[in-house]
């Protein structure tokens, strides 16, 4: 990384020229740099609004980088060590379908831990691509899931030569990492790519005591979340690409779904960050690791709790872990993670990313300070004195192995009906069940329906988690393929 | 040549008072520390360009927040104070002999050493040896403690800075925790008049109901506080700041107060229509 070049934001520079320029706006979009919409302008600001523009010569375009776009992209890439980087506007979902799209079509097969997010499944409904899922090992005592074992990979390679990529969670939700060097250089000798979900793992780039990242292992498309740990706006993202990508090839498929209205209120906050953290990233990680270390340590003291770490590290399924982090485990105060999710908000204003059975996690980044984490800290000691509760009849399991009878595309534009949850056990669905927060299906269109999963998806709604997806709202009745 | 402070007690209402001399001015790794000499209010603190204290009426704040609970519980021995760097909650304890222990946790060292230097009046006694001064979060200092203060004062800023761990409800639980089984809770609960002040209080009230079976409110005229009309809470696991006065105890102390007294402690407990109004939306 050029820590010169660094310094520069060429869309922000871009953006700040077309200010000083005054420029009478007779293009879209219609607010016309905030006049004609007084209320937003008051809430978002004049500022905000003035640079909310549309694509021109001078700010170049998205959908065809050949200016301040590409050089901010040039940048990008060369901060995270990649060969090109795509600005998403997307969000991460965006450009983990730009990622199976690339390496698969119809038919094609695509080799993968189940738990990954839902835009993973969702691309192989839009291309037709086929699903070959490894079982991620599961911590019993926790209720996670961990990531691939390499001999599951191995064997998945094996079985499935054909296959065109493994996909590969780095980290999961969880801050768990599977061997990914190893998976990257076993993959590659068997002729399959390398795609990575970062969705969770911007801040790998920027310092040395963290998991390897995609690029640096040589994996071939990573999917970064700049906006989940990096600093920048939300639906914010970058697209990664590395050995013999074709930049060219990737953008037609990215613009296959994306807007022609690019941003530039995204676009400026990805250059910034990218900024921030290619000079500062070091320092930043640096104090967000002490942040949760400590607070890890804190809650462990509490009793009850377990906030755990890099003690779960095994070689394997656990190759690494992510120590900005903060998962904790709930269940020893008789409270599934949905629960204290809930009680921190409602009675201690405390919104944390989300809650599961057993588990909730807090993500420390870029903007927290010291004074926050104090009162997460007590507020968790709080709900323990005031709501422990026994545990029996908590349900333990988090993991349920999926029996994939089609794939996610036929599945979900086969002829269906819509049935009542509970009269669905052994037939396949035709649609997604998940929580939200996390977004990871409990059920994938074309998989088997049985009664442990409809028993997981009944504690789950009881606990008080967001259960999304089905085309029912009420997540009571349930698509599946009609026989 | 004129030199004037001025505060924002809301977007469209400044308060101003002429300076003569400012004496001390710091970045601390919390907030800004000013200290000035004024000509009508003698020497002031300012935190963050907020009036903490001045020299002309600090006295009513203080003697309000102490000898409200300590008239209510003369039994009180030991006590901690949450925030009031400036000493001032320390000097109105040290005049009651029989408290054994005052702990004192200040997020912020320069705000004590500022005041040592630059305000005499109110950090007098914090070389008292039964101060112990902890330089930490007040949130995670209470939250290690059980069954250990007989009154806990917080003396905190406004809720928007360094003071915001101060006003909530995991706080208020921590403290209730923290009290002995005749423990007392007084904070200062900001303003009833400002929209921004009001809704501080109306928050405040809200968090610490739920812990304590006594929760009142009452109410001071300290001039150069937003709108002069300062509240402060009174949440008590046992006691009842009117019923259980003890008048001729407390007289027999012989404390010289300037602004409080018997009847003062009972008349602050009136609480004005709209103020009423008010905690009962909270």
């Amino acid at each position: 990384m050029n820590k010169k070049l660094q310094d520069k934001m060429p869309i922000y520079e871009a953006l700040q020229r077309y200010k000083e320029m005054r420029i009478v706006p007779f293009d879209v979009p219609g607010h016309k740099q905030g006049r004609g919409n007084a209320e937003l302008t008051q809430f978002l600001g004049e500022k905000c609004l003035s640079i909310d523009v549309n694509s021109m010569k001078p700010l170049d375009n998205l959908c065809h980088p050949v200016s301040v776009i590409k050089e901010a992209e040039e940048l990008a890439a060369d901060a995270f060590g990649a060969k090109h980087a795509f600005f998403m506007i997307g969000g991460t979902t965006s450009a983990v379908q730009a990622m199976v799209m690339t390496a698969c079509k119809r038919g094609d097969k695509i080799i993968m831990p189940r738990n990954v997010h839902r835009s993973a499944i969702n691309a192989m409904v839009v291309c037709g691509a086929v699903p070959v899922y490894v079982n991620p090992g599961v911590n019993k005592e926790l209720g996670i899931p961990l990531g691939m074992s390499y001999e599951d990979v191995k064997s998945a390679i094996l079985e499935n030569p054909d296959a065109k990529a493994v996909l590969v969670n780095n980290p999961t939700y969880y801050g768990i990492c599977s061997p990914l060097e190893k998976i990257t250089k076993l993959a590659h000798e068997h002729g399959m790519l390398v795609l990575v979900d970062e969705a969770h793992g911007t801040h790998f780039y920027f310092h040395e005591d963290l998991p390897a990242s995609a690029m640096s292992v040589g994996a071939d498309m990573a999917a970064v979340s700049m906006h989940k740990t990096g600093g920048s706006l939300t639906q914010s993202s970058f697209l990664l690409i590395n050995n013999d990508m074709s930049e060219g090839y990737v953008r037609q498929i990215i613009n296959l779904t994306q807007t022609t209205s690019g941003s530039y209120l995204l676009m400026s906050s990805l250059d910034i960050s990218r900024k921030n953290l290619a000079l500062h990233g070091k320092e930043i990680f640096d104090r967000v690791m002490d942040l949760s270390n400590y607070a890890r340590e804190e809650v462990n003291k509490i009793g009850g709790y377990y906030a755990f770490g890099k003690e779960l590290i095994d070689g394997d399924t656990v190759y690494d872990f992510d120590v900005t982090k903060l998962s904790i485990h709930t269940r020893d105060i008789g409270l599934a993670g949905i629960e204290v999710y809930d009680l921190l908000r409602d009675d201690y204003d405390i919104q944390i990313e989300f809650g599961d059975i057993g588990n909730v996690l807090a993500i420390i980044s870029v903007g927290d300070k010291n004074l926050a984490i104090e009162r997460l800290i007590s507020a968790l000691s709080e709900i323990k004195r005031l709501h422990t509760k026994d545990q029996t009849g908590m349900l333990d399991h988090e993991y349920i192995n999926p029996l994939v009878e089609m794939t996610p595309q036929d599945a979900f534009y086969a002829d269906k009906k819509s049935v009542l949850m509970a009269e669905s056990v052994g037939e396949i669905c035709s649609e997604f069940v998940m929580c939200y927060p996390p977004g990871i299906p409990i059920l994938a269109p074309g998989e088997k329906i049985t009664q442990e999963i409809l028993d997981y998806i009944a504690y789950a709604k009881k606990k008080g988690c967001v259960l999304t997806g089905t085309e029912d709202i009420h997540i009571e009745h349930i698509n599946i393929v009609k026989r | 040549m004129e030199l004037w402070y001025t505060e924002e007690h809301t977007k469209n209402v400044r308060f101003s008072i002429k300076v003569d001399k400012h004496l001390y001015s710091s970045q601390s790794e919390f907030q800004r520390i000013d200290i000035m000499e004024s000509y009508e209010f003698g020497r002031f603190l300012a935190l963050d360009g907020c009036m903490m204290l001045t020299e002309k009426d600090e006295f009513i704040y203080h003697e309000m927040m102490v000898h409200v609970p300590m008239a209510t519980n003369p039994e009180i021995e030991r006590v901690l104070v949450i925030g009031g760097g400036d000493g001032g909650a320390v000097r109105e304890l040290c005049r009651y002999p029989n408290i054994k222990q005052i702990d004192l946790v200040e997020i912020d060292q320069m705000v004590v050493e500022a005041c040592k230097t630059h305000l005499q009046q109110t950090a007098c006694d914090l070389e008292d040896s039964r101060v112990n001064i902890h330089y930490e979060d007040g949130l995670k200092f209470i939250r290690r403690i059980e069954h250990v203060y007989d009154l806990i004062i917080v003396d905190s800023t406004d809720p928007f800075g360094p003071g915001e761990g101060l006003f909530t409800r995991e706080f208020y639980g921590n403290c209730y925790k923290a009290l002995t089984d005749k423990g007392i809770l007084v904070n200062q609960h900001e303003s009833p008049y400002y929209k921004v002040y009001a809704q501080s209080l109306q928050k405040a009230h809200e968090r610490v109901e739920g812990y304590f079976p006594v929760i009142k409110l009452y109410n001071a005229h300290i001039p150069t506080y937003p709108s002069g009309n300062w509240m402060f809470g009174f949440a008590s696991k046992v006691y009842d700041p009117i019923k259980d006065l003890d008048e001729d105890r407390w007289m027999a102390l012989d404390i010289k107060t300037q602004y409080y007294n018997a009847d003062v402690h009972k008349g602050s407990f009136a609480l004005p229509n709209y103020v009423k109004k008010l905690l009962m939306k909270a």
